[in-house]
């Protein structure tokens, strides 16, 4: 499946040099069709970020030019949600890990004698994809909201206090993002968890080391390859999200992300350049935080 | 493990005669919190699936968020809602096309990358790659910009055309790995009884690949058709069936949006139960065989 992207460097078979020819006119259209609407949208979005409004010129009509200065803007204009995008998608991806694991864990291991239960739940983990991913998040919202069984609940047990609200918070949209990607998380790890060879962890019970030890030193370690794909199928979707912290979903008036500021600056505004920017800084941040984070888990082979 | 890390712990077996007690009893904590915990975990998964079934049941009026009674009407009359019929049939339209045309260039990318070597492979294989890394966001913004500058009307075929572009990457991946369980011995057997190079393809190498080539069709078809995102930025005025959910969000999400959702969420959980199924059935047939 897709989660394969990010799975263990794939060996790359011996195929011999023949009839490049063929392999020519079998990879032109997809790469030149990839070139011109994935690449150029690039180069195009650097061309617009530094672009400026002309003078005298109507909303949303811009010239092109060097103004270095929409990312500065951007970044005093817009440090908070910037912060707020990375703060939120690290907290839904530990979340999502934690959910994950375990489950995981139990599909890919405990269930290995049971191959119907095997694919059933696994049939479960992703049935999730199968309905809107809008329609998921607002059903979450009735479910969490003020009025629901689940919130009044809690108050009456005193768990929450009387006035507080779920939806419309920092922590209604941090859940929302967790719930959306944990398929994401659940499916690499349990490809991981599969081929998990488990007379090692047996030997680490022979060798007098405590469940606990055995898990950190032995299941966590040969699991990498499963976390480090997760991770990254959970936190770059989830960085770059709009739809969770958006007003009419889970979030409220400060919960705004950089997927809704480039957004609302692209489609409502017209303010281009800055919507340019930000997608750049967006980009250039994941980017970054992805190869510094594959490079200490160590598996560099991934990318 | 080396050979000798291996004799060091045969040697820790034989020293040691009395093995370790397991750490945890039988019957402990331990043996049932995990099964029960993912029992758990996947109910809580559905929650939001199970609701929104439900509510396709609901006898609503404008909003679909209290609960007014149970009715059939709203899967009986979907198309009262005009909008929603047709947001979903441009969903339909659009998911078909763009699944077609990435699936043909995806396939064609991922044989010439297993079967066939050339220069250039590494930044081939970074160019598919990283529009499955970057955040859908960036893309639909960046496309939006190209429009934009191109002065190209948005609509349909702008939504096709970025649909098209994110579904390739996934494409090549799915059928990548199917190219590459492929025997090359059997094109090798068709080419030495005089097979010519398109029947060995069509022949042998195609119906091999079917498999591949269907769950990424599959799959395309479920990115093209939730995707959002995106299209939100090439849209134009053209509503897509989420694009409409998002737009009706702020006054109310009419039943039959549910009954949609509800109808396709069924649909495709028969055909990969099917699939599932059908391949079991397949793999014993070949166990008995073998």
């Amino acid at each position: 499946m897709a989660f394969g992207a990010f799975a263990t460097g794939t060996a790359q078979e011996q195929a011999p040099r023949r009839k490049s020819k063929i392999a020519l006119i079998l990879l032109l259209p997809g790469i030149l069709y990839l070139a011109l609407f994935f690449l150029v949208p690039l180069v195009s979005l650097v061309i617009t970020s530094f672009q400026q409004p002309i003078p005298n010129g109507d909303i949303g009509e811009y010239q092109t030019a060097f103004r270095w200065e929409n990312y500065t803007d951007a970044i005093s204009l817009y440090g908070e949600h910037i912060l707020r995008s990375f703060f939120y998608a690290i907290l839904a991806t530990i979340f999502a890990l934690l959910f994950s694991y375990p489950l995981a864990y139990f599909i890919g291991v405990k269930a290995r004698r049971w191959p119907l239960l095997q694919n059933l739940m696994l049939v479960l983990v992703i049935a999730p994809f199968f309905i809107s991913f809008l329609l998921r998040t607002l059903a979450w919202k009735s479910i969490l909201s003020d009025e629901s069984i689940v919130i009044t609940g809690l108050k009456a047990l005193a768990l929450m206090a009387p006035d507080a609200h779920f939806t419309g918070t920092a922590s209604a949209v941090i859940f929302g993002l967790t719930y959306n990607f944990i398929p994401f998380m659940t499916l690499p790890l349990y490809a991981t968890l599969e081929r998990l060879d488990t007379r090692l962890l047996e030997a680490g019970g022979d060798l007098y080391a405590r469940p606990a030890v055995t898990f950190f030193k032995v299941t966590v370690p040969l699991s990498m390859s499963g976390i480090v794909s997760g991770v990254l199928l959970t936190f770059i979707p989830a960085a770059g999200d709009y739809i969770n912290a958006g007003r009419d979903f889970l979030g409220g008036t400060g919960t705004a992300m950089m997927g809704n500021v480039i957004e609302s600056n692209f489609l409502v505004t017209l303010n281009y350049p800055a919507a340019a920017s930000l997608s750049i800084i967006l980009m250039a941040v994941i980017l970054v935080m992805v190869v510094v984070y594959v490079k200490r888990s160590g598996t560099e082979d991934l990318l | 493990m080396t050979v000798q890390e291996g004799l060091i712990l045969a040697k820790a077996e034989t020293t040691q005669p009395r093995r370790p007690a397991r750490g945890r009893p039988r019957f402990g904590l331990g043996s049932w919190m995990l099964p029960v915990y993912s029992g758990l975990a996947l109910v809580f998964l559905l929650i939001p699936i199970a609701y929104t079934f439900a509510f396709s049941f609901n006898d609503s009026v404008k909003s679909n968020i209290v609960w007014r009674g149970f009715t059939f009407d709203k899967w009986l009359n979907v198309c009262d809602k005009a909008e929603v019929c047709e947001a979903f049939g441009n969903s339909l339209i659009i998911g078909i096309i763009a699944t077609v045309c990435a699936t043909v260039l995806g396939t064609m990318i991922a044989i010439a990358l297993v079967r066939y070597r050339f220069r250039f492979r590494s930044a081939i294989s970074l160019l598919l790659f990283l529009p499955m890394a970057t955040p859908e966001v960036v893309l639909g913004a960046g496309l939006a910009a190209e429009f934009l500058s191109a002065g190209v009307e948005k609509g349909l075929v702008t939504i096709i055309i970025a649909h098209i572009m994110f579904c390739v990457s996934f494409v090549v991946v799915t059928v990548k790995a199917r190219v590459s369980t492929l025997d090359p011995a059997l094109e090798e057997a068709g080419r030495d009884l005089y097979g010519s190079p398109n029947q060995v393809f069509w022949r042998i190498t195609f119906p091999l690949l079917l498999p591949g080539i269907i769950a990424a069709a599959l799959l395309s078809f479920a990115l093209s058709f939730d995707d959002f995102i995106i299209t939100n930025f090439n849209a134009g005025t053209t509503d897509t069936f989420p694009k409409y959910i998002y737009i009706s969000a702020a006054r109310g999400i009419p039943a039959e949006a549910n009954v949609i959702a509800s109808a396709v969420f069924i649909l495709a959980i028969v055909l990969v139960l099917t699939s599932q199924i059908s391949s079991a059935m397949r793999r014993k047939r070949q166990e008995r065989v073998g």
